[in-house]
């Protein structure tokens, strides 16, 4: 295939030598980044290609509905699935519950098993003593590969801003990338600020309520939606470029209570009784088809 | 094209003449006001590349306390604007002290040898303001990314942070040096948080507002920048001038145009 191919330019990209050795998790991405899934290939496509490493995503909870518990679950079978060091710190009394819910499509039952007993130490010992674990931390992630996610319950407000600003600094200079999701309805404004301008993306999460007409009259679909996704800011490292996306609000979708869909939103037509046509705010009326992933 | 739109900017900085014996931003303090939905980092990028590389083996010297991103960041962004930070590094045109990991508890004073990390900080920017020569000192600039950081640096003593920055802006005066800082303008909405926000505005010469168009999100418009800067005439009298036009960041450049104008 690479002899047929002609050669336009004399320059040809200088890629690092690392690219050659690199596992399949890992794309390229723009500005010297390198990309890791997600875990849910529709966040990837929105975010051009997945989550640069070294950088740092906050879900903002909804504290109605364990809904960014989905995005977790997803991000860490990703990890558990390539193999890479994951590092999960949760404020529930039980992490190993939460491990235990987690999809498994492809990876055997023994090593799953084995991957989770080495997360779960850690997991547990992270819950109650952020800073002391953070110095271990370190020396686990040089020259590694991984992914942490944390859950938060708010302590002193300061000391969780500058843990974050240290985990951070951390993550970038590590191969890691490191996830939250905090409550934001339990800080206050000031420092939920601070928080998201600390994230380098930044998504929250919202649930729907289960009868409401008006939105079901809005939306195609409302029956299968578990809650909305909205995409407030796209990691911009190495570029001062905004990204601009068609859609920052994306609907949560449940397939067969196991695979999570994101889609843009799709207006139901509309009846010609009813005054609002544009009612929902930030949604986007996208002529895409029901599944969400459209191949060009 | 291009000569004019680098002017809107300039014009709105102070940075209109750029000759080898003028400072660059004349001895001023400017303060860049951004929020969540659009950076105003692009107007740091912009000034040092015109700083460094605008006029040829000028003398201006760029130190910049960086806390939000570490330095192969802006050695990238920098270098498709057209200016080589690491070449600049080694000729000590530009002095990029990483503060990212730094922690600045701000201790009791009267520790013995219990320096907190802010006082450190400003002994180390007088330490480099005394090793250029004395004709030069007047061509340094402190650029501070951002601000915001360094009060969780330093556990939220918002008062010594402002008593650091109050501190740098006595060197504007001494020495005729310039300051450039960047703060998120949507941290400091509430009541306590605004007297800080406004303290900083009140100190500063030339501010400078980045937002969002109020209309949204678009391709071709990136935001709005609102500039305003102050300067006393001979006679006490103020004269204020602003500056209002609409920005599209691209890789190699940033266009700026008046609302309505897109070339």
């Amino acid at each position: 295939m690479a002899a047929t191919k002609t050669r336009t330019s004399s320059f040809s990209r200088n890629l690092p030598a690392a690219s050659s050795a690199q596992s399949p998790e890992i794309k390229c991405g723009p500005n010297g980044t390198f990309l890791v899934s997600s875990g849910i290939p529709d966040l990837d496509k929105t975010l051009g290609g997945g989550i640069p490493l070294g950088s740092l995503v906050m879900v903002m909870e909804d504290s109605e509905a364990p809904h960014h518990m989905l995005l977790l679950r997803n991000f860490m079978s990703q990890g558990l699935v390539h193999k890479q060091p994951l590092l999960y710190a949760s404020p529930s009394k039980d992490p190993r519950g939460f491990l235990g819910t987690l999809p498994s499509p492809s990876s055997p039952k023994d090593d799953k098993s084995r991957s989770h007993d080495a997360e779960q130490e850690k997991g547990l010992r992270i819950a109650w003593q952020y800073k002391k674990y953070f110095g271990e931390n370190q020396s686990n992630l040089d020259g590694q590969r991984g992914m942490i996610l944390f859950r938060f319950i708010v302590l002193c407000e300061w000391e969780m801003l500058s843990f974050i600003r240290s985990l951070k600094s951390t993550v970038r200079s590590a191969i890691a990338v490191a996830i939250i999701t905090f409550p934001s309805s339990l800080v206050s404004a000031t420092f939920c600020k601070r928080w998201q301008h600390l994230a380098d993306c930044l998504v929250s999460v919202k649930a729907i309520p289960d009868e409401d007409k008006e939105l079901a009259k809005l939306l195609t679909g409302y029956q299968d939606i578990v809650g909305f996704l909205n995409i407030h800011r796209v990691p911009r490292i190495n570029t001062q470029v905004p990204a601009v996306l068609e859609a920052t609000t994306l609907s949560i979708k449940l397939q067969k209570r196991r695979y999570l869909v994101l889609e843009c939103l799709n207006q139901a037509p509309v009846d010609g009784s009813s005054g609002s046509s544009y009612g929902t705010s930030g949604s986007c009326s996208g002529a895409s088809s029901k599944s969400g992933s459209l191949d060009f | 094209m291009d000569s004019r739109a680098r002017n809107l900017l300039d014009e709105a900085l102070g940075l209109d003449q750029l000759t080898q014996l003028k400072p660059p931003l004349g001895g001023k303090a400017v303060l860049i006001e951004d929020c969540v939905e659009t950076s105003g980092s692009f107007v740091l990028h912009q000034l040092i590349k015109r700083l460094l590389t605008a006029v040829p083996n000028s003398s201006n010297v760029v130190l910049f306390l960086a806390f939000a991103n570490p330095f192969s960041h802006y050695d990238r962004i920098l270098r498709k604007l057209g200016c080589n930070l690491g070449a600049q590094r080694e000729k000590g045109r530009f002095i990029f002290v990483d503060m990212l990991n730094v922690e600045c508890p701000v201790g009791e004073e009267g520790k013995a040898g219990g320096r907190s990390g802010l006082f450190a900080l400003f002994a180390n920017i007088t330490k480099v303001l005394n090793a250029l020569p004395e004709s030069n000192r007047k061509c340094l600039t402190i650029v501070i990314d951002d601000v915001s950081l360094m009060e969780v640096a330093a556990h939220g003593s918002s008062d010594h942070v402002l008593d650091f920055l109050h501190y740098c802006h006595t060197l504007t005066s001494d020495y005729g040096c310039s300051l450039v800082t960047l703060n998120h303008e949507d941290i400091y909405s509430s009541m306590d948080g605004l007297v800080f926000l406004k303290q900083m505005e009140y100190a500063a010469d030339v501010l400078v507002k980045v937002e969002p168009l109020a209309t949204g999100l678009a391709a071709d418009v990136h935001g709005q920048f609102d500039g305003l800067q102050m300067t006393v005439l001979n006679r006490g009298s103020l004269n204020n001038r602003m500056s209002n036009f609409q920005f599209r960041i691209k890789e190699n450049s940033v266009e700026y145009f008046y609302p309505g104008a897109r070339a």
